[in-house]
This record gives structure tokens, sequence and C-alpha cells, in this order.
């Protein structure tokens, strides 16, 4: 039960697009059509759950016990600039298929502010290594429905006329206000 | 302009830069480290100044732990394990002669988790102030509890506990719940009845 | 270009959140009061500055195939060295800037000046590029920061001109997206009608 609200608070209430504000740039940049950013979220995904449980073992077994948690900005980036780098070349040898579908996001991730964020609000939070992997899924799902909800609409505003000086970038940031909204509703389902 | 990768030199490079890095990240961790504690600590007598009528002791110096017995935080399998939970005691006094008592006390029922905050009793039980310490609340909604962005907090100030029900209206209590930020409210309430209850017992021993 | 022309261009020219669109995560989060955005602005200037002048000086010897994760330690460590001296001396303002002061690493606007321009230009011109930007960054923040208290909470900077509330939805996240869209059609208007 507890995890189910935990995912549940960090889809819905929470949301890290939303309310948190990670993960910003792709959700502007790569979300005017359903299927890329279906990809981008199915990506984000695998390497947020990953970078999460290697930065939890990595801060609590080395940089605690080493009394050097000031190395945690360095040593998180690293980690995930590595990892997203390896999910490259191991994805392309056992499945070309998954490669196919994900390759072209995998080194937009690294910049991608939702999966560092995630290691430090982890960390914050006070998880366990289990609570960690739950909170994880539970952002991605969150960043996965928001990005797909959102590119269904972008897809429609496109079809419509936009006066001149809202085109592009102002009109997707309108469109999300209301998202944005619309997701405060949620406020106080679920306590975090 | 740029040079010509082999692995020597890309190891090479990347190590000393990151060695250099971590030389200099020291350094400053090591120059910051005793501010970083100090701003700390001027927070906690600022919030004691704060919340204490007049004393002229040094109440930190004097401070006690109580632990809290059985009120620890619900451990769950979710939340890694914390040191036990405690309430932090500040005795003030003027001329030898106890003015007020200030309590560090915390509740982690905050919309967004651990709220902790100081409050002023008088030697009788009345609060006499309170004062944040540190939340998360959003901008806007559960700041409010702030004293410095809204009059929230001063409807407990002088106000005895024993006859005042520390309990949001809609619960059935005394107390005038923030606007759309109910959560927080009842969190604040919370964190007044534990500092309260520490106090009282503290008292009969 | 004149030293005077990199300095100014990331005002208005190329200004990193109207025109270039980049580092919209931390300009979303932080600017629930001008002063918030201006801190954020001012950290991210600074980190912009030192981590351009430094990368400028050792482009040079950095191999080519390892310049990112090399700019992304150098970077890593400049917003630590930030980090810990915010925490020091302004303990409130790092307190409610929270998490967006170490996720300046990842500010697509740090890592893109550091690649498009520190790496190519002299130590001097990088330098000036980074305060430029960082600049253009702070009053961007600042702008959207004071709009949105203005709107939200009836206050500047702290100061209430005017009794009375504002519109609480500007505060919290939506209001976020909503002033950034409507300051970004104002900006467009604005450019379109001094280049015309």
């Amino acid at each position: 039960m507890e995890y189910i609200l935990l995912i549940v608070g960090a889809i819905f209430v929470n949301n890290i697009l939303l309310s948190q504000f990670l993960g910003i740039c792709p959700f502007l940049g790569v979300s005017s059509k359903v299927d890329t950013s279906l990809g981008m979220s199915g990506a984000v995904m695998f390497v947020i759950t990953i970078a999460t449980m290697i930065t939890y073992l990595l801060n609590y077994y080395l940089l605690v016990p080493l009394n050097i948690e000031f190395m945690q900005t360095i040593s998180f980036i690293l980690v995930i600039a590595a990892l997203v780098q390896m999910v490259e070349i191991i994805l392309k040898k056992i499945s070309p298929a998954l490669y196919q579908a994900l390759g072209i996001f995998l080194p937009l991730i690294t910049t991608n502010c939702a999966v560092l964020g995630a290691a430090f609000l982890t960390i914050q939070k006070n998880y366990s290594f289990l609570g960690s992997i739950t909170y994880a899924v539970g952002i991605s799902l969150g960043f996965g429905l928001a990005m797909v909800v959102f590119a269904g609409i972008r897809e429609q505003l496109d079809l419509g006329k936009t006066p001149v000086a809202f085109k592009g970038v102002p009109i997707a940031l309108v469109t999300a206000g209301i998202l944005a909204m619309a997701f405060m509703g949620f406020a106080g389902v679920v306590k975090m | 302009m740029a040079k010509e990768s082999t692995l020597k030199n890309m190891v090479l490079v990347l190590t000393l830069i990151t060695c250099v890095a971590a030389a200099l990240l020291a350094a400053v961790y090591g120059l910051t480290k005793e501010p970083i504690e100090q701003a700390g600590v001027n927070k906690v007598n600022a919030a004691i100044q704060d919340v204490l009528p007049e004393f002229d002791n040094n109440p930190f110096e004097e401070k006690m732990e109580l632990p809290l017995e059985g009120a620890a935080a619900v451990q769950s399998i979710l939340y890694r394990e914390s040191a036990p939970e405690s309430l932090t005691f500040y005795p003030a006094a003027k001329n030898g002669e106890p003015v007020g008592m200030a309590v560090e006390t915390f509740t982690n029922q905050g919309f967004s988790g651990r709220i902790t905050l100081m409050v002023g009793f008088l030697p009788d039980g009345t609060i006499n102030k309170t004062s944040i310490i540190s939340h998360s609340e959003t901008p806007g909604l559960g700041d409010k509890i702030d004293a410095s962005k809204s009059n929230f907090s001063k409807q407990f100030e002088g106000q005895n506990p024993a006859t005042f029900k520390l309990i949001v209206k809609k619960d059935g209590g005394d107390i005038d719940a923030i606007t759309a930020s109910t959560i927080t409210s009842r969190a604040f309430c919370d964190a007044m009845v534990r500092a309260y209850n520490a106090y009282i017992l503290y008292k009969l021993e | 270009m004149s030293k005077l022309g990199i300095l100014t261009k990331g005002i208005f020219k190329e200004n990193p959140i109207f025109v270039l669109v980049l580092g919209m995560c931390p300009t979303l989060a932080t600017t629930t009061s001008a002063i918030n955005g201006m801190g954020m602005g001012a950290a991210t200037m600074f980190v912009l500055m030192l981590s351009n002048l430094f990368i400028s000086l050792v482009a040079g010897i950095i191999p080519d195939k390892v310049r990112i994760p090399a700019y992304i330690v150098v970077i890593a460590a400049f917003v630590t060295m930030v980090d810990l001296s915010m925490a020091a001396y302004v303990p409130d303002l790092h307190k409610s800037l929270g998490v967006f002061i170490p996720l300046i690493v990842v500010n697509c606007i740090v890592l893109g000046r550091a690649e498009a321009f520190a790496a190519k230009n002299k130590p001097f011109d990088s330098m000036l590029d980074g305060i430029g930007i960082g600049l253009g960054f702070t009053l961007g923040l600042t702008l959207l920061g004071a709009v949105r208290e203005l709107l939200g909470n009836n206050s500047i900077f702290g100061i209430k001109p005017l009794e009375g509330d504002g519109m609480l939805i500007f505060v919290l996240a939506p209001g976020a997206f909503l002033a950034l869209g409507y300051l970004m059609v104002l900006f467009n208007k604005l450019k379109k009608r001094t280049s015309s």
C-alpha cells in the first residue's frame, strides 16, 4: 500500500514536470509528437531508475562513510554521464529494436535535470533503497504521463491558427500552465 | 586547437582535472564548514530571541535534549532508519529567575515533509510566540505559517493550551486554518501539541 | 566583435531565456519572488564566468574525445563551490533555492557556452561572455520573479506598495508557465518592433 501511495503521489500530486519543474527542456523540446514523447519517456524512465539506484549506493556506501559529501554533485553527474553512454552501448548490442526506438534520445538525457534532480531528491527525502527505486519509478511515470498528454495537446494545437507572437514556445508555455492547473486538482489526494 | 585523443592523454587529462577539482573542493569545504555550522546556530539563537521575553542567560549553552518515547517518527520500509527523535529545550532566565522555555519542535505531517519550529512557553504554559526554523511548504500557500508572511501564527500567541484547543476549527478546535492549506495548518498544530505535551511532562518531573 | 559587444549581447539579442530558451527548469522553479530569481541568476552568472574562464584556459590541452566530461567536471566543481559558499553566507536564500543550486550543473546554458564560446575564444573574452550571458539570465529571472511576485503576492522585492492580496495562482506552479509564456509574447512583439 505504501508503495502505491508513494508512486501515485509522485505521478499526480508532485508531478516532476508540472509542479517540481525538473526536466522542462525535453518537455518543451521533444513533445511535439506523441510517439517521440513516448520514446523519450521510455528512455528517461530507464535511466532515472538505474541512476537513482547507483547514486544511492554511491552516496551511502562511499561518500558518507568517507565524509566527502561535497563531492556529490561531481560524482553524480559523472555517474549519470557514464551510465547514459553505457546504456547506449549495451542497448545497441543486445536489443537493436529497442535501441532504434530510444537511441536518439539517450544523449539528451545527460543534461536532463530530472535525472540528477531525482538523485538529489531521494537523498533529501531520506528514502531507503526500496523507497528510492519506488520513488524513481513514480517520478518517471509522472514524467511520461505529462509528456504524452502534453504532446497530444500540441499535436492538436498545430492544426489551429496561432497568433504570430504566440508561435512556438509561448503557446506551449501557456498550454503547460493550464495543464499544471489541472494537475493542481490532485493536491492533497495523497500525502507525501 | 583540440588535441588528438590517445588513450594515454585522455586518461591523464581527466584524472588531472578531477584531482585538481577534488583538491579545490576539499579546500573550499574546509573554509566554509565552520560558517555553515555557525549559520545554523545563529538561526536557532535568533529563533530563541524571537520567541521568548527578555532574558540574560545563554539558553543555547544550557540546552537539554528530551527523547520522545513512542512518538518516534513512523518507521517505514520506504525510509532510511533515522536517529530516535527528540525535542530540544532551551531554558531562559533573567536575574536567575526562569522567564520561559523555548522548545524546538517538529512535525513530519507537512504538505512537503518536515517542518521545524521554535515555540516559546512562559512558565505557566502560555504560548508566548512561535518562529519557523525550516520548512519546504509551497510558496504562497503553506509558507504562510511563517510569521512574516501572514498572521496565522499570531493566533497562538498569549493562549494557554490548557484551555485553548490546538486543533483547526474544521476538526473542532480553536485554530483558523490557512485558506487552501489545511494540511499545513494541521501539521503546524501537530508540532505545537508535541511541544506543549513535552513541556508539561518536563514541568511535572 | 568588440569587447562591449560580447558583454551586452546576452542582455537582449541573445538573451538566454527569451531568445535561446535555455535553462528553463530554474527559470520556472525559482522565480516565486524577485529576490529568489535574482539570487539564482547571480549564482548561475558566477558559475558561468568562472567555468568559461577556466575552460578557455585549459581547452588547448584537453583531448577532443573527453572534452565534454572534462567540462562537466570543471562546471560541477564551481557549482559545488557556489553551493557551499551560499550555505555559509546566505543560508536563507540557499534554503529557498534548494536543489536547484546543484542543478546548475545540468543547466544547458553553462555547458552550451563552454562548448560554443569558451573552447574557441581567448580567456578574457570568454569571461566577458560568461558575465554577459549571466547578466541576461539574471535580468530575465529577476523580471519574471518580479512579475510573478507582483501579480501573485501584490508585493515587489518583499515590499507591498498597495494593500490587499494578489492572484495566488501566479506564485504557484501554473503561474510560472503562464507568466513566462506571456512575457515571451511581449518580448517577441518588442523585438519585431525594434527590428522593423
